[in-house]
C-alpha cells in the first residue's frame, strides 16, 4: 500500500470520530482527532506530511462540521506549522514531555478556533470547550501508540 | 534513510514558511468569501457533495447499533410505551378533528376576503442523520436532498414548533440552519395581542432574542409568538416560542426580551419539510 492512502486511512478514520453521535454529557469533551493524527505524522514523517496536507484537511473538516470555510484549515495549518519546526525535538521527547507540548499546541488550536468564532459572534457558550484540549492529551500516548503500530504494520517511512 | 531525511527536512524549512503564509492568505480569503459571497453556496454545495458518504455511512452505522439494543429491550418497557402511545394517539384524533372543521371553515372565510394563501401546503417527513458537529454549530443534517426538490431557504419544523431553515442543498442530504443561530431571522407576532417583531438567534443562550421592540410594547412572561408570515419564508401560523424573560432596563434604547424556542432544537429526531407559497 503507498504511503500517501495509509495517511489518508487515518485521517478519514480521524473525520469519521469527530462526526461520531456520542451521548449529550461529552459534548464539550471530544478530542481534537483529526488535529492529533496530523501531529503525530508530522512528527513522525515531517517530509511526507505537513502544513499542505493539514490545509487540505482542514477544509474537509469545515465542509462536514457547517463552520465558516477555511476556519479549520487556517488553525490547522497554524499548529502544524510549529509542529514541523518541532519535530525534531518532539520526536526526542518521552511521551509525557510529549504530553506537555501537545496540551500547549491543542490549547493554541482552540484558541484561533475561539478567536474566529469571536470575530463571527458566534462563541460556544461554555467554558467547558477548553476541556477539549485536556482530553485531547489524555488520549494522546494511546493514540501514539496505536498509530506507532499502524506505521509499523504497514511499513510507512 | 536517516541520512535522506535529515536533507529533506532542512531543504524543506525555508520553503515551508512562504508556503505558510499563502495557505493562511487563501484561508482568510475563503472565508471572507463564504459568509460574503452568496454565490459562494453553490461552490461549497459541490464541494461537500463528496462527503455525504460519509455521513450516511456514520449515520447507518449508529442506527444499526441503536436497533441492536432495542432488539434486546425488555418486552414490559415496548408494551408500556405501546399503551401510552395508542391513548396519545386518541387524544390527537379528538384534536384533529376539531381542527379539520376549523381549517376548513377557515379556508371558506379566507375565499370569501380573498385572501391569496390557504393553509395547505406539500410536506414531507425528513430524519436528521446521526452525526454530531462542533458543539458551538447550530446545524442539524437531513437525509433528504435536491433529489427530493429541497430548496435553499425551506421552512423545517418539528412537533413543536418551528426549527429553521434549509441553507445547503446536496443531492442527497441538506443542511439546516437552526433559529437559534445567530444568522436566522425570523418574523414573528403575538398571540394575544398581535404584536410583531423580529426574532434573531442567540447561540450564547441557546434561545432567541426579539429585535428593536420599545419599552412600551405590552409583551409578558409567557406570550406565544407565531410566525407572522412576513419576510415569505416561513409559512404563517407556526409556533415559535415563549417569552421567558422581559427587562426594561433605562440604560437600553429598546426593552430586551428573550424567547424560549417551541421546537425542541436538540432532541427532535424527525422533522418536516414544508413546501410553501411559490415553490410548492
Amino acid at each position: 500500500m503507498p504511503n500517501w492512502v495509509a495517511i489518508l486511512i487515518t485521517i478519514v478514520a480521524a473525520l469519521l470520530l469527530t462526526i461520531l453521535p456520542m451521548p449529550a454529557w461529552t459534548e464539550w469533551l471530544r478530542p481534537a482527532w483529526v488535529l492529533l493524527v496530523l501531529i503525530y505524522w508530522t512528527v513522525t514523517m515531517p517530509y511526507l506530511v505537513g502544513v499542505g496536507t493539514a490545509w487540505l484537511a482542514g477544509l474537509v473538516f469545515d465542509l462536514l462540521m457547517g463552520t465558516v470555510l477555511g476556519e479549520h484549515a487556517l488553525a490547522f495549518t497554524l499548529v502544524i506549522y510549529f509542529i514541523s519546526r518541532l519535530s525534531l525535538r518532539l520526536r526526542m521527547y518521552s511521551l509525557p514531555q510529549q504530553g506537555m507540548n501537545i496540551l500547549i499546541f491543542i490549547l493554541f488550536y482552540q484558541f484561533i478556533i475561539y478567536c474566529i468564532q469571536g470575530f463571527l459572534g458566534e462563541l460556544p457558550n461554555s467554558h467547558l470547550y477548553w476541556l477539549s484540549s485536556i482530553t485531547s492529551v489524555v488520549f494522546w500516548p494511546w493514540l501514539f501508540l496505536l498509530m506507532r503500530d499502524f506505521q509499523r504494520w504497514f511499513k510507512i517511512s | 534513510m536517516r541520512i535522506t531525511t535529515i536533507r529533506s527536512i532542512f531543504t524543506k524549512q525555508s520553503q515551508s514558511s512562504f508556503q505558510v503564509f499563502f495557505l493562511i492568505v487563501f484561508a482568510i480569503v475563503l472565508m471572507v468569501m463564504d459568509r460574503r459571497l452568496n454565490q459562494f453556496v453553490t461552490i461549497r454545495e459541490a464541494l461537500s457533495f463528496p462527503l455525504a458518504p460519509f455521513q450516511y455511512s456514520v449515520s447507518w452505522s449508529v442506527k444499526q447499533i441503536n436497533q441492536f439494543k432495542t432488539a434486546f429491550s425488555a418486552y414490559d418497557y415496548l408494551a408500556k410505551e405501546n399503551i401510552e402511545l395508542k391513548a396519545e394517539r386518541l387524544l390527537l384524533h379528538a384534536q384533529l378533528q376539531r381542527l379539520i372543521a376549523l381549517e376548513a371553515e377557515n379556508n371558506y372565510l379566507k375565499a370569501l376576503s380573498q385572501a391569496s394563501h390557504h393553509i395547505q401546503s406539500k410536506t414531507l417527513i425528513a430524519e436528521l442523520l446521526n452525526v454530531d458537529s462542533e458543539p458551538f454549530v447550530n446545524q442539524v443534517i437531513l437525509d433528504k436532498g435536491a433529489r427530493d426538490h429541497v430548496y435553499s431557504g425551506q421552512p423545517v419544523f418539528d412537533a413543536y414548533g418551528v426549527m429553521g431553515q434549509i441553507i445547503q442543498v446536496g443531492p442527497i442530504t441538506s443542511r439546516v440552519l437552526l433559529i437559534n443561530d445567530p444568522r436566522s431571522g425570523i418574523a414573528v407576532h403575538n398571540v394575544r395581542n398581535g404584536t410583531r417583531a423580529v426574532a434573531v438567534g442567540d447561540s450564547y443562550l441557546n434561545n432567541l432574542k426579539l429585535m428593536y421592540v420599545t419599552k412600551t410594547t405590552d409583551i409578558k412572561v409567557g406570550d406565544l409568538f407565531l410566525t407572522s408570515g412576513l419576510g415569505d419564508r416561513y409559512p404563517e401560523g407556526y409556533p415559535v416560542g415563549t417569552v421567558s424573560n422581559v427587562s426594561k432596563d433605562p440604560a437600553h434604547q429598546f426593552a430586551t426580551i428573550y424567547l424560549q424556542p417551541s421546537a425542541h432544537l436538540d432532541s427532535s429526531r424527525q422533522v418536516l419539510l414544508v413546501w410553501y407559497q411559490k415553490h410548492a
